[in-house]
């Protein structure tokens, strides 16, 4: 493999990430910490999660320095992942309703 | 009469950068991965199949706990520990967060002193990183067995709510386990490799019988960020969710 590259990158880069992501795994522990409910809980935690995920993908498994074409390769089909997602949900309000009529008679 | 389609020569060595790079990578006869190590590729596609494991996990457990009408056990309280008498919600949790990030920074400086040739710091961040994780994994024994013994929870039933509960707990946090202890063994195989020297004198390997590299460190550095990858997604939604 001629066309093979190394990823070498000053060592400083990856002290900054590891501190955000410190920071950002203490802010999502904050949220449970101080009982932080309802929408605001769900949407601080979904945030913190995908700056945590994106900051590792990028810089510590080296995608941001990737070529375009390897890139669309591996990110684009875990979005098929969001299709899965829709129909469980969908399932699971059928089955919760379901259950509801049947077993929890008056629960409704 | 000729037509010019492109100012590039055919065998040019130099790469087209952004969106006309993807077009001539991927109509590029031989190879669409520029500039990727063929393990490396291969590591990334066994992730994006594990990625879709996890997922399905992780959407399973969208699905039972959202038809559930009996209520879901509160993680924040079910995983607290009383340290010193005083009571931390999952404290245990963040702490093993903590220390797999820890692990993942590691890993991403021994991938970079592999690639300097710095055989002996290599060496000794990839043992700190296998260090880690196995108390990771320890960590996690202590946690299945405090909810084992003292909560009652059970894959087919619990206490504290929700049957569900428990099949989830055990199938995730298994399955993540699993994949932290493989990590450790890996790393512990690769940091010996290092230490002897056979990623730089580029030594067959055992297994595949191609010669070593650095970037053998790099791969097994994609599969320990993903096990942290996964840890993220895991924390949210089972944790703190």
């Amino acid at each position: 493999m001629s066309e093979a590259q190394n990823q070498q990158h000053p060592i400083g880069i990856y002290l900054k990430i590891w501190l955000l992501l410190f920071v950002l795994s203490t802010a999502s522990y904050m949220v449970d910490y101080f009982h932080v409910q309802g929408y605001l809980r769900w949407s601080l935690i979904i945030v913190f999660m995908l700056l945590k995920a994106g900051l590792i993908v990028a810089v510590f498994m080296h995608m941001m320095w990737e070529r375009l074409a390897f890139i669309y390769a591996i990110l684009l089909p875990p979005l098929l992942i969001l299709t899965f997602i829709g129909i469980g949900a969908l399932e699971a309000d059928y089955t919760f309703l379901t259950r509801s009529i049947f077993f929890l008679k008056g629960a409704l | 009469m000729s037509h010019p389609v492109s100012t590039i020569p055919l065998h040019s060595p130099v790469l087209e950068p952004g969106v006309k790079g993807l077009v001539s990578d991927w109509s590029a006869d031989q190879q669409s991965f520029k500039k990727v190590p063929w393990g490396k590729a291969m590591m990334w596609i066994f992730l994006v199949s594990d990625t879709f494991i996890f997922s399905i996990f992780l959407i399973s457990y969208m699905t039972v706990r959202m038809s559930s009408p009996e209520s879901w056990p509160n993680s924040s309280e079910v995983f607290a520990l009383t340290i010193g008498g005083k009571h931390i919600p999952l404290i245990l949790i963040a702490l093993m967060t903590f220390i797999l990030i820890t692990s993942s920074g590691t890993m991403a400086m021994a991938v970079n002193y592999g690639y300097r040739k710095d055989r002996r710091t290599t060496f000794v961040l990839l043992m700190i990183t296998a260090l880690l994780g196995a108390s990771f994994v320890g960590m996690q024994a202590f946690e299945w067995t405090k909810l084992i013994t003292e909560e009652g929870i059970r894959p087919w039933g619990n206490p504290l709510g929700a049957a569900q509960f428990g099949s989830v707990f055990f199938m995730v946090t298994g399955f993540h386990g699993t994949h932290v202890s493989i990590g450790v063994i890996l790393l512990l195989i690769f940091a010996f490799k290092v230490w002897r020297g056979d990623l730089e004198h580029e030594r067959p390997g055992f297994l595949t019988g191609r010669k070593g590299g650095y970037e053998t460190i790099e791969i097994v550095g994609l599969y320990w960020h993903f096990v942290d990858l996964v840890w993220v997604f895991i924390f949210a939604f089972f944790y703190l969710w």
